[in-house]
């Protein structure tokens, strides 16, 4: 999957700043140019990714079992959960608006726990460098978690708008605390997975790591890969 | 032109050499015209993007992202009218849905991701990039106002925000007659002027303008 003679900044004893790009000596607590904390490629990151991830699954528990939001009509009162005011967008017909619904606040808070777990799961396992596969998925996740705030916004944007005394009236739940807490979980989670460590070689001396060693093998530091430059 | 053997880097001045943020991979920086962008050969992702626009045009987005933040924030926003009741309210009632009782927390947060965050990146944006504009030392705390922005980029949801309100009145829009504001226009052209100054911003060239500072 690695482009040949391509090594990471770790591999030759330094470390790059993952905010501007900077190399610093492995060891160095900040970066000479931007001021960022440097962070070592190191499993041990992955702790914070997990107690996020956990953090964001037990909110996400609370936020489908309670109502998200309470409705009161002339004919009487009645709470939605998440699942249902997707289900009563599509009843009306509505379909687009029911698909974006459903895919924000149902399928991409899923599909981000199990995505987040197994890059964590995947890369723990030091098979070696990952590869392009797993970048796209993290960029993904990475990308796309910000989304599901659309169904915090929703109901905001109903319950000061829909203030029609006894004609109409929409209140929040308690399940719209407890879903923006779990999307804000999982973003955090999200953000501190280190994706470096998709492509981390493992420590062990493989023949790679010696192979460099031989003599002659060593290229002019100008003849291997540049930045594509467009 | 990238190391090749972990024996070079030590003849080799750090200054020279870049590793991605992304993969960690580590490439020798190269001067590039200002319309070349290079990408990381490993995992592909953008490195160094295309610097033509000058740092005063993302300062002039920046200062018209605020005057929009500014009519978005006083103007009414959405208008509601159904069976002789009308009801009015601006995108801080939006955020202060959530004020009674226990759910306070939630409003001010909703304030902060589309109200007060954005502005603070715009205002820290304008703080490290003005002087560089003008060809200035820069500001002091300009590298600290930098991270900053950069590390508020995804807490700012004024897209996202959008995207709800158009959910929101579909929701609605058989029930009630929906009449719109200003200050949704107003945050139309927010979101559109904030992501052509992400796209002309080029964080390398701010780096290292910083740097040379």
């Amino acid at each position: 999957m690695t482009a040949p003679g391509i090594i990471g900044a770790h591999e030759a004893g330094l470390t790059g700043c993952t905010l501007c790009g900077h190399v610093a000596p492995a060891g160095t607590r900040h970066c000479a140019r931007c001021g960022a904390r440097l962070h070592p490629v190191d499993l041990r990151s992955l702790q914070r990714v997990w107690a996020w991830w956990l953090a964001g699954l037990i909110c996400y528990v609370p936020a489908n079992l309670y109502p998200m939001l309470r409705t009161s009509t002339l004919v009487g009162t009645q709470t939605n959960t998440i699942a249902g005011g997707a289900l009563e967008l599509a009843e009306h017909g509505s379909w687009v608006v029911a698909a974006i619904v459903f895919i924000a606040s149902i399928m991409i808070p899923i599909g981000k726990f199990a995505a987040i777990a197994y890059l964590s799961l995947a890369v723990a396992r030091e098979r070696g460098p990952g590869g392009h596969r797993q970048l796209r998925l993290y960029e993904v996740v990475d990308f796309i978690g910000r989304w599901s705030m659309i169904d915090v916004f929703v109901v905001a944007i109903l319950s000061s708008l829909v203030q029609l005394g006894f004609v109409a009236s929409i209140h929040p739940g308690p399940a719209a605390v407890a879903f923006a807490m779990s999307v804000a979980f999982t973003m955090l989670s999200a953000q501190s997975f280190d994706s470096r460590l998709i492509w981390r070689v493992p420590a062990v001396p493989s023949s790679a790591a010696s192979g460099r060693a031989v003599p002659g093998e060593a290229q002019p530091a100008d003849a291997g890969p540049k930045p594509s430059i467009s | 032109m990238c190391v090749q053997n972990a024996s070079i880097p030590k003849a080799a001045a750090p200054g020279d050499m870049i590793a991605c943020p992304e993969c960690d991979a580590l490439l020798r920086a190269v001067p590039l015209g200002p319309t070349e962008r290079a990408r990381c050969p490993r995992c592909g992702s953008l490195l160094v993007s295309p610097r033509v626009r000058s740092f005063l045009q993302v300062v002039a987005l920046a200062f018209t992202a605020l005057i929009l933040m500014m009519a978005a924030v006083f103007f009414p926003f959405l208008g509601i009218a159904a069976h002789g009741l009308s009801h009015e309210s601006s995108v801080i009632e939006v955020a202060l849905a959530f004020s009674d009782g226990w759910l306070a927390p939630l409003s001010v947060a909703v304030l902060a991701v589309i109200v007060g965050l954005p502005m603070l990146r715009f205002c820290a944006i304008i703080y490290v990039l003005w002087p560089l504009a003008n060809g200035r030392p820069a500001w002091p705390k300009a590298r600290a106002a930098f991270r900053l922005a950069e590390g508020l980029t995804p807490w700012s949801m004024a897209e996202i925000f959008i995207v709800g309100t158009a959910v929101a009145l579909v929701k609605i829009g058989g029930l009630a007659t929906i009449s719109i504001g200003p200050a949704f226009w107003a945050f139309c052209g927010l979101v559109i002027v904030t992501t052509l100054k992400n796209a002309f911003m080029s964080r390398w060239s701010i780096w290292a303008a910083l740097e040379r500072s």
